[in-house]
């Protein structure tokens, strides 16, 4: 592999690895702040595919069908919790892990039910909707970085959210520990909900700005959700730095596990994910 | 008695009562005059379009005959085969021994297809496979009550090879994912090739189900071959071609594939299929008028455009319909069932068609090129492409 | 670490006969007259398997504590292992290839074990669920493996002992008595363990680590036997639905496979055996039932079954946490209120 080849794979695992981010951002978040284990975490990016390719259809824009699909995802973030997650806090992972599990069923079949099960492709905007040239016969689409772009940013605007500003003290009081917060007179419950509604928003926002170059079809949520897993673990449940860290790792396994190993590309991921945890045993950057 | 003690035991009766209907053994079944038909199809899922398709064709045929078989009334019964492998044994066991179906019209998918065909080879049920091309089927353990009506997977690729060499491509990459069509497909594709006097430079794989594409696209570019050879469905399929298209490749290093690169997925493609090369037994736009006729008929009945599968689905119909009619609804004559489908040449919108000894047919594989959102066809890229069916007793 | 909760153990003498009387109707059922009746002696024997393969998890789950999404991987090895030690030509004996293959899961069990059992918590559920993903892309990948169309077995195992072929698992009711023989030594044997010593600290485990640890024991030693245990266990369950469906595929493996283990003792009860019988047989009639109901107009109810069963998982987990049994106990002890 020579130095140009070893540059744009790099490049290639960047970009994976910063949508991974996004993605797994929403739930180790989720995780950390409120505890519960969310199995139907893909079924959000699904749905968001889904909006934003059902919308731009009714909008003609796929910038506003992205803002009206996070409005719309931030509700439905909101509801569910209020609705179904606020009473289990306390229950039992195994509970929340059953409650999700038939979670992820009921929303496949709700988006068969209003959107059938067809194959469907979303437009790239056209003013991004060029390709920079690389080599001589390969060039790279511009689109890729403006969803890396997208991705730093929402990288950063999380980062800032949580440690620079009020909003963020109360959540990490909150998580470090509930009751001593609420006792301060800190709204809790206010926050818990906007804290899934942030994470149901952040998948979400991932499946709509992937959406153009990810295809929109059944069962896109269930295979990024293990993904979104592996990423949690190895960053270490709760910690969004964790997450920004493996989510890159994960994305250099997998690109130059397929280039390299072929063989065992299907397994190099969950392969990196037991070394991480045979020498810290709850992620790299544990709470 | 408390209320919620109550409703609690009436619930309970309540399904009790429902459920004697379902699943409870009929003690006394009528034996009816009527023809079973058993679907085990994906009817949810990702593959829920291919079984609404091949289900539809299959109905178009027996329809024009008014809805018989040799004579005969039709009764249906359908199970949902969810796509998933280990369901296979138990859904085809439900359909032969509790509705005793006297055929079997299954599956889509390959790895469901295995269990069916051990139900079929285990109980002597005829099996008709309107799609499923895995090879073992009609290879080594292929059986005199088993037909297939689509293909082997290897063999739209047996008819790329000698294409792409005619076009100049003596250098190809080959690429596709790492599971059992995928390595059918290029067994079909390396024997082509190599024989027409092309070279695979390198074969590439990626895990199923896994899309990310980048890396390997990377990697054609570095490699610099006359061409690309793929096997991609679905979803798949999509977003490969878009990818494709957006690294620049599609500039200069011309893109072929199996048929199903390009089945169903135009639209969602867009202009990025566009000059990509398939091969394939059929095409939508096949320009003749048995297919003209047909896809007049499937659209309004259906109220919806026919395609591959649709067109599979209405094959499996004909066939019955030649067994059927040969033994006037005589279902338990096996012998001339079995020999009346296994001579008959299907008049099918793909063209004529003949089943070979090894019960799978034996057909043109057309060239096609995507123009305009349309597959194209622009040639008969091999004619009469047989299956080797190495292994079969029968062949 | 979550609170525990208070588990059914020593069931009420109505259960334990509701129990025994279950048991003599299996047994019986061979002999009542039914048209397409092999079908359902099928049905019943895949039900049965499936109850050994949820009694497994509920050892590690229900009585110690530990949420496997993985546990389906030891079950899906054992099928495999029978797959490829069966040759081409003739079946392979029992006797062997039963403990082999069990102790081939087992195996695997105590190695992922080693790497799993020091995680806790979420870690552990989804660490579980990770190396069963991994080890389903080995066998998926690799064609050497079956790869993702899976392996035939080609004969169903041979019961002669010496020389005496008296047992012919061909034979669908035989297949079905041993299967339901398995299932009650199986179930018999996790009783007695249950309240053995090994057991008691196990249960110590799932109610409180810490003091365990405390006291004196070491933990992750016990954990880990339970771990391979279950493994093993999961096994004799995955070697039987290998000998009865003589076809084996990665899925055995999957992810869902083991999700439908967990539901299976949720369903029923956690932490006594019995829970796990009862929530296979009521889960797989209830999609079953879901799969086969009617049409409504031009919507077809049974079509959109996983919606149904995701209705009703969340349902369950809402109205009845601790499963069909615990639902029966609160009847069963309201019974004897005067009100």
């Amino acid at each position: 592999m020579d130095v140009a080849n070893f540059l744009i794979q790099l490049l290639n695992s960047l970009q994976y690895g910063l949508l991974l981010f996004m993605l797994a951002a929403g739930l180790t978040l989720i995780f950390g702040i409120m505890g519960v284990v969310n199995l139907a975490h893909g079924s959000f990016y699904m749905l968001g595919a889904y909006m934003a390719w059902f919308l731009t259809a009714q909008l003609d824009s796929l910038v506003l069908a992205i803002v009206l699909g996070t409005v719309l995802a931030v509700a439905l973030g909101w509801v569910l919790e209020w609705a179904l997650f606020r009473h289990f806090y306390h229950r039992d992972h195994l509970d929340q892990v059953l409650l999700t599990f038939g979670l992820i069923y009921i929303f496949e079949e709700v988006r068969s039910i209003l959107w059938g099960d067809d194959v469907h492709a979303v437009q790239v905007p056209e003013m991004v909707n060029w390709s920079i040239p690389l080599t001589e016969n390969l060039s790279y689409p511009v689109y890729r970085l403006v969803i890396s772009a997208v991705c730093i940013a929402l990288a950063l605007g999380l980062y800032g959210l949580i440690s620079k500003t009020r909003l963020g003290m109360k959540i990490r009081a909150g998580a470090f520990n509930r009751e001593m917060t609420e006792s301060l007179g800190i709204n809790i419950r206010l926050i818990h909900g906007v804290v899934f509604a942030l994470g149901v928003a952040l998948a979400a926002i991932a499946g709509m700005i992937a959406s153009p170059i990810a295809s929109v079809y059944p069962g896109m949520g269930s295979s990024v959700l293990i993904m979104c897993f592996v990423v949690v673990v190895i960053g270490g449940i709760g910690s969004v730095r964790g997450a920004f860290v493996a989510a890159l790792l994960v994305g250099l396994v997998d690109t130059f596990g397929k280039v390299l190993l072929p063989q065992i590309a299907g397994m190099a991921v969950y392969m990196l994910m037991a070394v991480v945890l045979l020498y810290r045993p709850e992620g790299l950057f544990k709470q | 008695m408390t209320t919620r003690r109550l409703v609690l035991t009436r619930s309970a009766a309540v399904i009790g009562a429902a459920s004697t209907g379902l699943l409870l053994p009929q003690i006394v079944r009528a034996q009816s005059d009527k023809v079973r038909v058993g679907f085990m199809l994906p009817y949810t899922g990702t593959f829920a379009q291919l079984g609404v398709a091949i289900e539809n064709g299959f109905r178009m045929a027996l329809n024009e005959q008014g809805g018989k078989l040799g004579g005969r009334e039709v009764e249906f019964f359908k199970v949902d085969d969810e796509s998933n492998p280990a369901k296979g044994i138990e859904n085809a066991t439900r359909l032969v021994q509790r509705d005793r179906v006297d055929v079997l019209v299954g599956t889509v998918h390959s790895g469901v297809q295995m269990g069916i065909h051990k139900v079929a080879r285990d109980t002597g049920v005829l099996n008709l496979i309107p799609n499923a091309g895995v090879h073992i089927a009609t290879r080594a353990q292929c059986a005199p009550n088993v037909f297939r009506t689509s293909f082997t997977n290897s063999q739209p690729t047996l008819a790329l090879g000698k294409a792409m060499v005619e076009r100049g491509h003596k250098k190809a990459v080959w690429i596709t994912w790492n599971y059992a069509a995928g390595d059918e497909a290029f067994e079909g594709f390396e024997k082509s090739y190599t024989e027409a006097g092309g070279t695979i430079v390198k074969k590439l794989g990626l895990p199923f189900p896994n899309v990310e594409f980048q890396a390997l696209l990377t990697e054609i570019a570095a490699l610099r071959p006359d061409a690309v050879a793929c096997f991609f469905a679905g979803g798949g399929a999509a977003k490969f071609l878009r990818d494709y298209a957006a690294a620049g490749l599609n500039r200069n290093i011309q893109l072929y594939g199996s048929g199903f690169l390009t089945e169903g997925v135009l639209e969602a493609a867009g202009p990025a299929a566009d000059g990509v090369l398939t091969t394939m037994h059929y095409s939508d736009s096949l320009d003749t008028p048995r297919n003209k006729q047909f896809r007049l008929e499937y659209a309004k009945a259906f109220k919806m455009q026919p395609d591959v599968y649709a067109v599979q689905g209405y094959d499996t119909g004909l066939l019955l319909v030649k067994g059927a009619n040969a033994v006037r609804g005589d279902m338990a004559n096996k012998q001339a069932l079995y020999a009346a489908m296994r001579g008959a040449t299907i008049d099918s919108p793909r063209g004529k068609w003949t089943m070979s000894p090894a019960h799978n047919p034996i057909q043109d594989m057309y060239l096609r090129q995507v123009t305009n959102k349309e597959n194209k066809v622009i040639g008969i890229a091999q004619k009469a492409v047989a299956d080797p069916a190495t292994g079969c007793r029968m062949a | 670490m979550s609170a525990p909760k208070a588990q059914l153990e020593k069931l009420p003498r109505s259960m334990q006969f509701m129990l025994l009387l279950g048991a003599l109707a299996l047994a019986a059922f061979p002999f009542i007259p039914l048209t397409g009746g092999d079908f359902y002696l099928q049905m019943l024997s895949q039900m049965m398997i499936l109850a050994i393969f949820a009694m497994s998890l509920d050892l590690l789950q229900g009585v110690t504590g530990m949420v496997s999404l993985g546990h389906a991987a030891y079950f899906g090895l054992a099928g495999y292992a029978l797959a490829f030690l069966t040759p081409a030509d003739m079946p392979i004996s029992l006797w062997w290839a039963l403990p082999v293959s069990a102790l081939g899961a087992g195996l695997a069990a105590l190695v992922i074990g080693f790497f799993v059992v020091r995680t806790h918590g979420i870690y552990f559920i989804m660490v579980t669920m990770a190396f069963a993903q991994m080890v389903f892309f080995l066998f998926f990948d690799n064609k050497a493996l079956g790869g993702s169309d899976g392996v035939y077995v080609n004969f169903k195992p041979d019961a002669t002992l010496f020389g005496w072929a008296g047992i012919d698992l061909e034979n669908k009711t035989t297949f079905y008595y041993l299967t339901l023989l398995l299932l009650v030594g199986v179930y018999a044997f996790l009783r007695r363990l249950l309240f053995s010593p090994f057991g008691r600290v196990l249960a110590g485990i799932r109610v409180n680590e810490h003091r365990m640890r405390a006291v004196g024991y070491g933990t992750f030693g016990y954990k880990l036997a339970a771990f391979t245990l279950a493994g093993t266990l999961a096994g004799v369950a995955g070697f039987l639905w290998a000998a009865q469906t003589g076809y084996v595929n990665p899925e055995l493996m999957g992810f869902h496979m083991s999700a439908h283990a967990i539901m299976m003792i949720i369903l029923g009860g956690m932490g006594n055996f019995a829970g796990a019988i009862v929530g296979a047989f009521a889960f797989e009639y209830v999609m079953h039932f879901f799969k086969d109901l009617p049409y409504v107009g031009d919507f077809h109810l049974g079509k959109h079954w996983q919606l149904w069963m995701g209705l009703f998982i969340v349902a369950v987990v809402l109205v009845a946490p601790r499963g069909l049994l615990g639902l029966g106990e609160r009847l069963l002890a309201r019974k004897g209120d005067v009100k």
